[in-house]
């Protein structure tokens, strides 16, 4: 469970960020957040795993606050909480095993990461993870030989192999084609119903959201203007969360 | 057609460049007491020399082997050392993994000290410090490997992708293991492609080395020169044009490769 209190980011130039939000997240749920460009959604988003310092309030996770958290505590509460990108975040040069190996650092000693010495299972388990996001054929390709499709494919595995309860996913699918993004969206969606995991996405596809989520978050100025369930979303709420003026006028008459 | 429509429309500017680097030539070769009377007054001796220079002594070739092979091993192991220690000293010298100004700032300002001494200079202390020998060869190459190579290095690791760190740090991976598993495997190639580069200058580099006692060829260079054996200098002057030429070539093509 992921606990929002009271929580506010004001940037070092004066931006405000979050605005006096709260939230609970339940473990399982599968959350999409909307909002125009520059609402806040990859701040919030960012925060959960404090890549992003908030500057009032307190985020718990589990029962533990991230917010106050020392360095080793948030390296431990680090390790649960996995992360996807729209730029898939993967070392180019480095191959999809590697990328997918590194999602575990956080559980290994410096002296053992450092010279690569992982335990059979955790071979085993890149290979189960790669299996499961159909790249069992491009263990030792490097990823830059990968289409856009399949690196967000291995940042997927890089999450799963990492055993995190929760999945952080800004915007994953932004760089994607339509069909992709599809696929994507419902390999995401696959992890949150077969393996339970919470999935908190970030989009800007106002369908896709209403598709695979079970619950809609809205942002407008850093401010929480909705939440609740996708069919609650209706033009209205839609009109004001991204002050459409066309909508508005529709609706007027 | 007048001048002014053509590229020389600025012929006036060309005069006046031209003027000033004649006034500038004579007011130093005046300032330096240079005499180009001299010069060609020896030309005669200078005639003689190259006379010896261009009947090379080809019988001496099978005594230039083992110094020459010496040369191009101190290159190797001195480049070698030199980056080894780059490489951590590089990471240190950016903010990208230790994320403090502080640290970075020391170590830039120790390795642009480490730059600023020519090469020759550091031999000549090493000479005095630890003798005559290959060893002092091998430790000058090293340390102005270090210096150059570490610049390098860092500026690499500069322009790298940041994402990958950012994911690291979001599963709560440590910094060291950021420095290995999210920048070393952007940088590493360029590293060997560094170590290629440094070795062709030190092959290079060492040759004048040698002069000041440093080891190598340079040593058998500057005694052939220093008994007025210009035939056997003339020989190992091809030689070594001829093995820098071919490590030349060879670094280039391994280099581009890598790249
Ligand atoms: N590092 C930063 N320093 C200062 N201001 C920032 C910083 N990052 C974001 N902001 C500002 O905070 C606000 C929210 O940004 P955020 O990136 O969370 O928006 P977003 O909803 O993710 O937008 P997008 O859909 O374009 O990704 C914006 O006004 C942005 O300019
Ligand atoms: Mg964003």
């Amino acid at each position: 469970m992921i606990i929002f209190d009271h929580v506010s980011k004001t940037y070092d130039n004066g931006v405000k960020g979050l605005i006096d939000v709260n939230l609970t997240i339940n473990d399982g749920e599968f959350i999409s957040i909307i909002g125009l460009s520059g609402a806040g959604k990859s701040t919030l988003l960012r925060a959960i795993n404090r890549l992003n310092e908030i500057t009032e309030g307190e985020i718990v996770i589990d029962g533990k606050s991230i917010t106050k958290a020392n360095k080793k505590e948030l390296r431990t509460i680090r390790r649960s909480i996995g992360l996807i990108s729209q730029q898939f975040n993967l070392v180019k040069r480095s191959t999809v095993q590697k990328n997918v190996l590194s999602g575990r650092l956080g559980y290994y000693s410096t002296f053992k990461s450092v010279f690569g010495i992982f335990s059979k299972e955790d071979y085993e388990l890149c290979n189960q993870v790669l299996e499961k996001v159909g790249l069992s054929n491009k263990l030792h390709e490097r990823c830059d030989n990968l289409s856009g499709g399949q690196q967000q494919r291995v940042s997927i595995a890089r999450t799963l192999f990492q055993q995190a309860n929760i999945i952080l996913a800004d915007e994953p699918v932004s760089s994607l084609d339509p069909v992709t993004s599809q696929e994507i969206m419902e390999e995401l969606r696959n992890i949150n119903e077969t393996m339970n995991k919470t999935v908190i996405v970030n989009i800007h596809s106002v369908e896709l959201a209403k598709q695979f989520s079970t619950r809609i978050i809205a942002l407008q100025d850093g401010k929480l203007v909705f939440d609740g369930a996708p069919d609650l979303l209706t033009n209205d709420v839609l009109t004001m969360i991204y002050k459409g003026d066309s909508f508005l006028k529709g609706s007027e008459k | 057609m007048k001048i002014k429509d053509t590229v020389h429309f600025q012929w006036y500017k060309s005069f006046f460049i031209v003027f000033i680097i004649l006034v500038c030539f004579l007011a130093s070769a005046t300032l330096t007491e240079a005499s180009f009377y001299e010069v060609f007054e020896n030309l005669d001796q200078a005639v003689a020399f190259l006379e010896e220079l261009s009947r090379p002594d080809f019988s001496y070739l099978p005594k230039l082997v083992d110094p020459m092979i010496k040369t191009l091993k101190m290159s190797a192991l001195g480049s070698l050392i030199g980056v080894i220690f780059a490489i951590p000293v590089s990471f240190l010298a950016t903010t990208v993994v230790t994320k403090n100004v502080i640290i970075t700032q020391l170590f830039r300002l120790i390795l642009n000290i480490v730059r600023t001494i020519p090469n020759l200079l550091l031999a000549a202390l090493l000479v005095a410090i630890l003798g005559i020998g290959d060893a002092t060869g091998v430790v000058t190459i090293a340390i102005f490997t270090f210096g150059m190579v570490s610049q390098l290095i860092y500026e690499t690791i500069e322009t790298i992708d940041m994402a990958p760190i950012e994911a690291a740090e979001s599963i709560g991976a440590n910094k060291l293991q950021i420095a290995v598993w999210s920048v070393w495997p952007q940088v590493m190639l360029n590293v060997l492609s560094y170590f290629f580069y440094a070795f062709e200058i030190n092959v290079r580099a060492s040759v004048v080395l040698g002069y000041v006692g440093a080891g190598g060829i340079g040593v058998t260079l500057s005694n052939a020169l220093g008994l007025f054996k210009y035939d056997r200098a003339s020989l190992i002057i091809i030689t070594i044009f001829i093995v820098v030429l071919i490590i030349d070539s060879l670094s280039e093509a391994i280099r581009r490769r890598i790249e």
